[in-house]
């Protein structure tokens, strides 16, 4: 009997030859990555760790940094790197840390990845076994070189048709949501002809969405797309992992992405809770944000320039655009993304996380509704507990902006 | 372990735990504000030693440790869900938080008086007489809560080595 690609993984890093769904595994992880905001909320730092060359800070949740709480973290976070003589990302050189953690190819084929933050499961797009885990274990994995996994059963999504125009790996996800809901307690797998043409920024875009699913690992094959861009970031070895033939899945489901067209998610949560956008009333909004992990990336950017060129935003609605990272938001101002949108009369704020946790760069009032590419739509997720945050891909959250309510956007 | 039940539905996520915008007020006041935009008096009124009960993907979201802690902070004996997101089981169980996987949970009425074993996975509701069966949970976590979570767990752990070394 075979294992899957996330098996595979765990097998390897617990030292062990076989594992199964039920086993729990007490793993060597190959990377740590910490961000800012776990040290602005936490009461302990580490006096050693195992070791300093697995470990990266990323800054990102707060940057730059809008209160004294915030910088006194990034303060603790630099003191913390410098001794132990670990890999930092200070603001100027930083991103969301799912980026950085992609552009840096800090996440490698085949190997084990801890970070702070939920939506690690992004990596996957990298064939990296990765997932959230919370400040304590962190510290524990930084500490120690060790954290705690369940082997959960995998579910393979096998992807085959066209594209429609304008449909992306966010409208998979909706879709997916909208049938099957949530996959707790699930490893999720993908492959087929259609995983195949996604350009890489799709895929994990739709790796990172499966947080939403409350999905464990998320994994996607190593083709020849994934190792050449891995080939030009990075010298270090690999060994990527396939499921094997007779690997056990406890479920293949196949989608065919010709019957998906632009979705919308709909407050407050995302399983059970998405539509097409056709088939949504005329939805009026207030603001429209094209950022986050999920969606901040230059496909995203490149999506709403086309959309936006020589157009306006609605005159009632501010669009804020947060690229994912320094190196996206250079390339994007490169190619003229950035004048585009700025044109239309969009924000370009810096690479954070801000306005998706409701943080900064783009907090709700009261009352007020969003159209957002971000990752969330949890009550009161982008400011006040009186907003509401409807999720979308980033063509369909431009389109949004310049007509003033939810469309989709093959109709502007 | 005895109490009386509060009953959520499904997918009771991080934010509405934890809510961000008090996330960096200190744990006193974020707990202050646990669940209060689903239920208002929640906070004011759990007593120390009541049970959470929630339905399917509960503390979806985020992997951000308050929202156990505020739950724990709150005095909550332990949460009982049909099924919880992976990541904020880890958290709950990590800082010493019993979560307890119920398939019936539906079956629990707000307000129940509720005798929890974690360990044996059982849950007696006293307001009905009814016997309800749960997973229990795994020995390797098990331990981890009999520790009073993760850090206390290292803690010893360190401790230990320190012991074998000198």
């Amino acid at each position: 009997m075979g294992m899957t690609m996330a098996e595979k993984v765990l097998a390897r890093a617990s030292g062990r030859e076989v594992v199964r769904p039920g086993d729990i595994l007490e793993c060597s992880v190959d990377q740590v990555v910490q961000v800012d905001l776990s040290f602005a909320l936490m009461d302990k730092v580490p006096t050693r760790v195992k070791s300093p060359e697995k470990i990266s800070v990323i800054f990102d949740h707060s940057v730059p940094a809008p209160s004294v709480k915030d910088a006194d973290g990034m303060a603790i976070a630099r003191r913390y790197a410098r001794k132990f003589g670990l890999k930092l990302y200070d603001v100027g050189r930083h991103g969301i840390c799912h980026q950085v953690i992609m552009e840096n190819a800090i996440a490698l084929p085949g190997t084990l990845l801890a970070c702070g933050d939920s939506h690690t499961c992004a990596a996957g797009a990298l064939n990296c076994a990765a997932r959230g885990l919370g400040d304590a274990e962190i510290l524990h994995a930084a500490c120690k070189g060790t954290a705690w996994y369940i082997v959960y059963p995998t579910v393979l999504f096998e992807l085959e048709g066209n594209w429609g125009e304008w449909v992306s790996g966010k409208d998979v996800l909706f879709y997916i949501a909208d049938k099957h809901g949530d996959f707790v307690n699930h490893n999720l797998e993908f492959n087929g002809g259609a995983v195949e043409e996604m350009i890489l920024d799709d895929r994990h875009t739709l790796a990172t969405m499966c947080t939403e699913l409350s999905a464990e690992f998320v994994m996607f094959p190593a083709d020849a797309k994934l190792l050449s861009y891995l080939r030009e970031r990075t010298d270090r070895a690999f060994e990527p992992v396939s499921s094997d033939p007779d690997a056990v899945f406890e479920s293949v489901l196949p989608i065919d992405v010709s019957d998906i067209e632009p979705y919308v998610a709909l407050p407050h949560s995302v399983p059970h809770n998405t539509i097409p956008i056709r088939k949504l009333d005329r939805v009026r909004i207030d603001q429209a944000f094209i950022g986050s992990c999920a969606n901040g990336k230059l496909q995203d950017l490149s999506a709403a320039a086309t959309i936006l060129k020589g157009k306006r935003v609605a005159p009632e609605v501010r669009l804020i655009v947060t690229p994912s990272s320094q190196e996206v938001y250079l390339e994007a101002v490169r190619l003229g993304y950035v004048s585009t949108l700025v044109e239309a009369g969009a924000v370009i704020t810096p690479p954070t996380c801000g306005a998706c946790f409701g943080h900064h760069m783009g907090v709700l009032a009261r009352g007020e509704r969003c159209i957002s590419s971000s990752t969330r739509n949890f009550k009161g997720r982008m400011g006040s507990s009186e907003s509401e945050v409807y999720l979308a891909s980033p063509a369909s959250v431009a389109a949004s902006a310049m007509t003033g309510y939810i469309v989709d956007p093959r109709e502007v | 372990m005895s109490g009386t039940s509060w009953v959520f539905g499904d997918n009771v996520d991080t934010d509405v735990l934890a809510p961000g915008k008090y996330m960096k007020s200190g744990i006193e006041e974020l707990a202050r504000h646990c669940l209060e935009s689903v239920l208002p008096n929640f906070a004011a009124d759990v007593r120390p030693g009541d049970f959470v009960v929630g339905g399917r993907n509960f503390g979806a979201g985020s992997s951000r440790e308050q929202a156990p802690e505020a739950l724990r902070h709150l005095g909550v004996a332990a949460l009982v869900a049909v099924s919880y997101a992976g990541l904020f089981y880890r958290n709950a169980i990590n800082l010493g938080l019993p979560a307890i996987v119920c398939a019936n949970a539906g079956r629990i009425r707000a307000g129940d008086r509720l005798n929890v074993d974690p360990e044996a996975g059982r849950i007696e509701n006293l307001s009905t007489g009814e016997s309800l069966d749960c997973e229990p949970i795994p020995p390797h976590l098990a331990q981890l809560l009999r520790d009073g979570g993760l850090m206390p767990h290292l803690e010893k752990r360190l401790a230990r080595e320190r012991g074998i070394r000198s």
